[in-house]
C-alpha cells in the first residue's frame, strides 16, 4: 500500500523499525498533494518548506535515540479556523485573507509539544458555515470519491486530506456536524468530543456554545490517539472541563457483548436515503451478532433540533463575527470615507453570502421584540433535547444513527436553497445541542461507490463507550475502500 | 414580545431586513434585499415550529456543562509587543489603529 | 416661576478598579503610557481568543456592592452587549444585564442640614473600552478627519453604579458623588480620579412640577467629569428643560453632551441608532455563584466607612460634628489623625492643625497627607512643645513650615534656630523697662484708659525678642508696671 494511505500508528511502527524516515513520509504526502491537490482544492495554504525542515529535525531526534511518540513527525492538516502563530488563518474568508495570528491555539501548542508537522491549512466553508464546502472564498473542495460531488462541510478540506492521502490525519471543528458529516461523505473517521473536553482557545468562534475541535483520521485507533493529545483542561478556556483525561487508546477493545445500543427513530425517518438506512440496518444485525442489544427509542424533541440550532448558532455567530470590522485586522474597504461606511462595505465585501445570511438571521433573532420568541425559546427547547438524551442514556450505552441522511450530493445541487442544505445536518445537530461525544465511521459504500457513515453517540464524557463500539464495528465492517484517484 | 408564525403569520419585511442589516453593519443592494428577504422568511418560517413546543417550567440552557466560578488569579502575564498588536492593522498612525471619520 | 419645578435626577457612575490585571486577561492596567503596549489577543479581540474572569475584580465589585448596602445576587452571569464602535475590540462589551451582582442598596448623603437617601438600583461589572484620540486641530470627534484607537485601557475592570431617580437638585448630585467617591476610596479598590477618568458619571435628568408624582421626559447628560461640571451641567440642563416646558414645548428624549467651555449641554450631533444592544448570555463564560462564605470574607475586608467613622470620632475624641465629618470623609486625613491620637491626647488640637495650617500647605503644594514629610510623631511633639509654653503659636507656624519642607524634628528646629519662647520674667522685665522708656506716648494712652495701647507695647516687646517672648507673661508684667 502507498505510504500516503497508511495510518499514523502504522507509520509509527515502520518508523520504529527504521524502515522509513519522517522526511520520506512528508515527501510522500507532498507528492500525493502535487498529484491530486489541484483536483481537490483541499488546502488553502501548504507549509511544505517548513514541514520538510521540521521532518529533518524529527529524524535527527529519532536517530539520536528519542522515543517515538504518537504523531511525532506526522504531517497533519489543520482546518483554517484554528489559529497558527505567524501562519495565515483565513477561515476561508476574504475578510481574513491576510490575517496572521499572533498566537497559537491551545491544540496547536499541544501538537507542537508532540513534534507534529503542520502539512498545511485545510480548506473549509467560510467561518465553518456550510455542509458542502462550497462556501469557501478559496473555492469549492471536491469529493475524492467523485469530484463532481461535495465532500461535505464545513470541515471538507480536513476530511478530503485524510481520505485522499494528503495528510496522515487532520483537525476539524464541529458545530452542528462539521467534522462528522464530511467524514461520512468522504469515508473517514471523524470525532466530536464532549463539549469542553478540547480547549476552544484559538478556534475562531462560530457558535461558542456548540463549537468543538476534533480529529479526522483513517481509523478509530488514530482517532483515540489524537484525543489523548488534544483533550484536557485549559485555563484559557472558561468552558473547558477540569477532569482527568483517560487513556482513550485503552478503550480500543473489540467487545460489545451486552452493550445496550439505542436507535433513535426520529433519526431514521423522512429524508434518509434508502441505501443509508439499509446500511444502518446491516450494522444493527452485526451488533446483534456480536452480542450487543439493540432497541429503538424515541426522542420526540429531536423534531425541533434543527430549528433550535438555526436560531442559537446564527445568534451566537452574529455576535462572534462582529469583531470583523476592518479596524484591528482583516479586510478593509479603503475607499470608505466614514467609519460606518467602512464597517458596512468591509463586511459586505469581506463576508460571503452564507455568512451574511446567518449574521442576518442571528441579529434578527436577538433583536428587540424577538429575543424571547426566538433565542430564549430555542434555549428552552434545547433543554428538552438535552433531557431526551439524558433519559435515553439511562437505558442505553450509546445511540446509533446515520451520520448524514444522504451520500455526497452534486456540487451546486443545494446552493440555491439554504434550507435544504441545512437539512444535511439533521442527524448530527442534536448531538451538539446536548454537548455529547459522537463519532462517524465508514459503514460501507453505496451502489454508486460513495461512502456511507454511521454515527455513534455517547453520553456526556462517555467517550469510552463511543470508542469501544466504534472500534468493534470498524473491525466487523472491515471497510477498506479508497477513492479511485 | 413578537408572536411567532404558526400563531400569527408575521412575515419578515424588506424594511425589517434593512433594519437588521443596519444593526449588523452589513449592506445589500436592492436586488439582494429582495432575495435575502425571501430566504430569511423561509428559514424563519421553518424555525418558528418551536413556538408550538410547550416549555412551561423549562429553564433555558445557555451552558450544557455544570461548571461554575471559573476564575483566574489577578496575576500579570506577558502582553504582546506593540509591533505584534499592530501587525495586522489595515491602517495605523501614531502607534494606534487608524479609523476613518466617526459618523 | 422656577420654584414651581423640581428636578428629578438619577446618576450612573463608572468606577475603574485598580486590580493588577484586566477583567478578562492577564494584561496589566495602564496609566497613560505608550499606546497599545498592554494588549494581548483577548483584549484586542483577536479571533479565537477567550475571556477568563479576574477573581479579584469580582471581590472588589462585591466589596463595593456591600458597602452600598446592596443585596448580593447568589447567581450572577455576564451578558454580551452588542454594538459597533471602534474602541470596542469585539464590538460587544461583556457586561451584566438582568442578573447584576448587587441590587437594592442605598447611600445616605448629608446635604448640610438634611440626609438624602439615594437608592442604588444596581451595581454591576463590565469591561472598559479602549481610548479614541481624534486627529485634527480641536481634538473633537465631530471635527476630526480620522481617529486613532489605543487599546491599553480595553478590558479594564469597571463597576457601574446606577441610582434610582432620587436626587432632587444639582447640588445633591454633586454631594452624592463626593460621598460615593470617598466611600470607594475607603474601600481601596479604585483611585477614583475624575481627572484620569477612573471615576466617570452620566446623569439622567428630567423636571416636573413640584408635587407631581409622574416623572417627565428625561435627557441623558454625558461628560460630567468633575464635581463642579456635574453641578454646573445639571444646573444648565434643569434650567434648559424648564425653559422648554415654559415655552409650551416638550423635552425631547436624547443624549446631550456637557461642554465645560460654554457651560452648556448640546444634543449629540450624530443621531444614535435606536439602541438595540441584543443582550444575550455570554457563552464563553460560566455562571458565578457567590457563596455566603465569600460574602462574609469580603465583608471582613471592608474598613470602617466614613459615616460610621464620623460618629465614632464625635464620641471617642469628643470632636465637634464638623471636624468629625471633615476628617472622616477623607481616608488619608482620618488615618493620619488617628495615628496622631496615639501619641498625643488633645484630639481637638490635632484636628485644628490638620484641618488648618497642614491642609492649607498640602493644598498649596497639591499633595496628599500620606506623602507629606511631617510624621504624626513630629506633629505631636510640636503640639507638646506648644503646650509646655516653649513656643507660641506664631513661632509654631514657622516651625511647622520648616517641618513641612524638610521633614525635620520640631525640637531640633527650635534649638537650631533659637526659637524657644522667653518666659524668664527677669529677662523680660529688663526688655519691658526699655520699651516703656522708649514709648512714652503709648504709656500715656494706656494710662488714659485706651486698652489698645497695651497691644502696641506687647508688639514692641515681641519685635525686640524676635517673637520669642511669652505673650501672656509680657502682658502681665506690663499691666503690673503701669497700673
Amino acid at each position: 500500500m502507498e505510504i500516503h494511505y497508511l495510518t499514523a500508528h502504522q507509520l509509527k511502527d515502520i518508523l520504529e523499525k527504521k524502515q522509513i524516515s519522517c522526511t520520506e513520509i512528508v515527501e510522500s504526502v507532498y507528492l500525493r498533494i502535487e498529484e491530486v491537490g489541484d483536483r481537490l482544492n483541499s488546502y488553502i495554504r501548504l507549509e511544505k518548506e517548513s514541514a520538510l525542515s521540521r521532518a529533518g529535525e524529527v529524524d535527527k531526534l529519532i536517530s539520536a535515540g528519542s522515543d517515538i511518540e504518537d504523531f511525532m513527525g506526522m504531517p497533519i492538516a489543520i482546518k483554517d479556523n484554528i489559529c497558527t502563530k505567524n501562519i495565515t488563518t483565513t477561515c476561508a474568508s476574504r475578510i481574513l485573507e491576510n490575517y496572521i495570528p499572533i498566537y497559537n491555539a491551545t491544540v496547536i501548542d499541544r501538537l507542537e509539544s508532540r513534534n507534529y508537522i503542520l502539512a498545511g491549512k485545510a480548506n473549509m466553508d467560510e467561518f465553518a458555515m456550510g455542509s458542502s464546502n462550497e462556501n469557501s472564498y478559496f473555492g469549492t473542495v471536491k469529493n475524492p470519491w467523485d469530484t463532481d460531488r461535495v465532500p461535505g462541510g464545513s470541515s471538507g478540506g480536513p476530511a478530503v486530506c485524510v481520505a485522499a492521502g494528503e495528510a496522515v490525519c487532520s483537525l476539524g471543528s464541529d458545530t452542528g456536524g462539521s467534522i462528522r458529516q464530511p467524514a461520512s461523505l468522504c469515508g473517514v473517521v471523524g470525532f466530536k468530543p464532549t463539549y469542553g473536553m478540547v480547549s476552544r482557545y484559538g478556534l475562531v468562534a462560530f457558535a461558542s456554545s456548540l463549537d468543538q475541535i476534533g480529529p479526522l483520521t483513517r481509523d478509530v485507533e488514530d482517532c483515540a490517539a489524537m484525543l489523548n493529545i488534544i483533550c484536557g483542561y485549559d485555563r484559557k478556556d472558561s468552558t473547558s472541563i477540569n477532569v482527568e483525561v483517560p487513556d482513550y487508546k485503552s478503550f480500543l477493545k473489540a467487545d460489545i457483548k451486552d452493550m445496550r445500543i439505542g436507535v433513535p427513530k426520529e433519526l431514521m425517518v423522512e429524508g434518509i436515503d434508502r441505501e443509508v438506512k439499509e446500511a444502518v440496518y446491516r450494522i444493527i444485525k452485526l451488533v446483534e451478532d456480536m452480542g450487543g442489544i439493540v432497541e429503538e427509542i424515541s426522542l420526540p424533541s429531536l423534531e425541533y433540533a434543527l430549528s433550535v440550532y438555526y436560531i442559537i448558532a446564527p445568534s451566537e455567530a452574529s455576535s462572534n463575527l462582529s469583531r470583523f470590522d476592518g479596524v484591528r485586522y482583516g479586510y478593509r474597504n479603503v475607499e470608505a470615507r466614514t467609519l460606518r461606511e467602512m464597517y458596512r462595505r468591509s463586511r459586505a465585501e469581506g463576508f460571503g453570502d452564507e455568512v451574511k445570511r446567518r449574521i442576518m438571521i442571528g441579529t434578527y433573532c436577538l433583536s428587540a421584540g424577538y429575543y424571547d420568541a426566538y433565542y430564549e425559546k430555542a434555549q428552552r427547547v434545547r433543554t428538552l433535547v438535552i433531557n431526551d438524551f439524558k433519559k435515553a442514556f439511562e437505558k442505553f450505552d450509546v445511540l446509533i444513527s446515520p451520520t448524514s441522511p444522504t451520500t455526497a450530493f452534486k456540487i451546486g445541487e443545494k446552493m440555491e436553497d439554504p434550507l435544504t442544505m441545512y437539512l444535511s445536518d439533521i442527524c448530527t445537530i442534536p448531538v451538539n445541542l446536548a454537548g455529547l461525544p459522537a463519532i462517524s465511521i465508514p459503514a460501507g459504500l453505496s451502489g454508486s461507490k460513495l461512502p456511507i457513515g454511521l454515527q455513534i453517540i455517547g453520553n456526556v464524557l462517555r467517550e469510552d463507550n463511543v470508542l469501544k463500539v466504534a472500534y468493534s464495528l470498524e473491525k466487523a465492517i472491515g471497510f477498506t475502500g479508497r477513492p479511485g484517484l | 414580545m413578537a408572536v411567532l408564525r404558526g400563531n400569527l403569520m408575521e412575515r419578515i419585511s424588506k424594511d425589517d431586513v434593512k433594519h437588521v442589516a443596519k444593526l449588523a453593519e452589513l449592506e445589500f443592494s436592492e436586488k439582494d434585499i429582495e432575495k435575502i428577504t425571501s430566504q430569511l422568511d423561509r428559514i424563519l418560517e421553518h424555525v418558528a415550529n418551536i413556538s408550538s413546543v410547550n416549555t412551561e417550567g423549562i429553564t433555558p440552557t445557555s451552558h450544557i456543562l455544570d461548571i461554575k466560578n471559573v476564575f483566574r488569579d489577578d496575576m500579570a502575564e506577558q502582553s504582546v509587543t506593540q509591533e505584534s498588536a499592530l501587525k495586522n492593522a489595515p491602517d495605523e498612525a501614531n502607534d494606534g489603529f487608524k479609523v476613518p471619520k466617526i459618523d | 416661576m422656577k420654584n414651581e419645578y423640581e428636578p428629578v435626577i438619577g446618576l450612573e457612575t463608572h468606577v475603574e478598579l485598580y486590580t493588577n490585571t484586566k477583567m478578562f486577561c492577564g494584561c496589566r492596567l495602564s496609566f497613560g503610557e505608550e499606546k497599545n503596549i498592554y494588549t494581548c489577543p483577548v483584549c484586542l479581540g483577536h479571533p479565537g481568543s477567550l475571556p477568563v474572569i479576574n477573581k479579584k475584580a469580582i471581590e472588589y465589585a462585591v466589596k463595593i456592592a456591600l458597602a452600598l448596602n446592596c443585596k448580593i445576587k447568589k447567581y450572577t452571569i455576564f451578558h454580551r452587549k452588542n454594538y459597533f464602535y471602534p474602541d470596542m475590540p469585539k464590538n460587544y462589551q461583556i457586561s451584566q444585564y438582568d442578573l447584576p451582582l448587587g441590587v437594592g442598596g442605598y447611600l445616605d448623603v448629608d446635604i448640610g442640614g438634611y440626609i438624602r437617601r439615594v437608592w442604588i438600583t444596581r451595581v454591576h461589572m463590565e469591561e472598559d473600552t479602549g481610548k479614541l484620540l481624534h486627529k485634527g486641530t480641536t481634538g473633537r470627534i465631530s471635527e476630526s478627519e480620522a481617529s486613532i484607537v489605543d487599546f491599553n485601557r480595553a478590558g479594564t475592570p469597571l463597576i457601574e453604579i446606577v441610582t434610582e431617580p432620587d436626587i432632587r437638585s444639582p447640588e445633591e448630585a454633586r454631594e452624592y458623588m463626593i460621598v460615593l467617591r470617598n466611600l470607594i476610596l475607603f474601600l481601596d479598590v479604585s483611585d477614583c480620579s475624575m481627572e484620569e477618568g477612573s471615576l466617570r458619571c452620566d446623569a439622567n435628568v428630567s423636571v416636573r412640577k413640584t408635587g407631581e408624582d409622574k416623572i417627565g421626559t428625561k435627557t441623558e447628560i454625558k461628560n460630567l467629569n468633575s464635581f463642579k461640571f456635574l453641578q454646573k451641567g445639571l444646573e444648565y440642563e434643569v434650567k434648559r428643560q424648564i425653559k422648554v416646558l415654559e415655552a409650551g414645548d416638550e423635552v425631547i428624549q436624547q443624549t446631550r453632551h456637557y461642554d465645560s467651555k460654554t457651560g452648556t449641554t448640546k444634543a449629540l450631533r450624530f443621531k444614535e441608532e435606536a439602541h438595540d444592544y441584543r443582550y444575550f448570555p455570554e457563552p464563553d463564560l460560566v455562571p458565578i455563584y457567590i457563596e455566603d462564605k465569600m460574602i462574609e470574607d469580603i465583608r471582613k475586608t471592608i474598613p470602617e466607612l466614613p459615616s460610621v467613622k464620623a460618629k465614632r470620632f464625635e464620641k471617642q475624641y469628643s470632636l465637634p460634628k464638623y471636624d468629625s465629618n471633615f476628617l472622616a470623609n477623607n481616608k488619608d486625613l482620618s488615618d493620619y489623625f488617628e495615628q496622631c491620637c496615639r501619641h498625643y491626647n488633645n484630639a481637638k488640637n490635632i484636628a485644628n492643625w490638620i484641618m488648618g495650617d497642614f491642609s492649607a500647605l498640602l493644598n498649596k503644594e497639591k499633595m496628599i497627607i500620606k506623602d507629606s514629610r511631617v510624621t504624626p510623631e513630629n506633629l505631636c511633639k510640636m503640639l507638646e512643645i506648644i503646650d509646655k509654653g516653649k513656643i507660641n503659636s506664631k513661632i509654631a507656624k514657622s516651625v511647622f513650615e520648616e517641618m513641612f519642607s524638610t521633614g525635620g524634628n520640631p525640637q531640633k528646629i527650635i534649638e537650631d534656630r533659637g526659637l524657644e519662647q522667653i518666659s524668664d520674667e527677669g529677662l523680660l522685665e529688663a526688655i519691658i523697662e526699655e520699651v516703656i522708656k522708649d514709648n512714652p506716648g503709648a504709656v500715656e494712652q494706656f494710662k488714659e484708659g485706651k486698652d489698645k495701647a497695651i497691644d502696641f507695647l506687647i508688639g514692641r516687646v515681641m519685635a525686640k525678642t524676635k517673637g520669642k517672648a511669652n505673650p501672656g507673661i509680657v502682658n502681665d508684667i506690663i499691666t503690673k508696671k503701669l497700673s
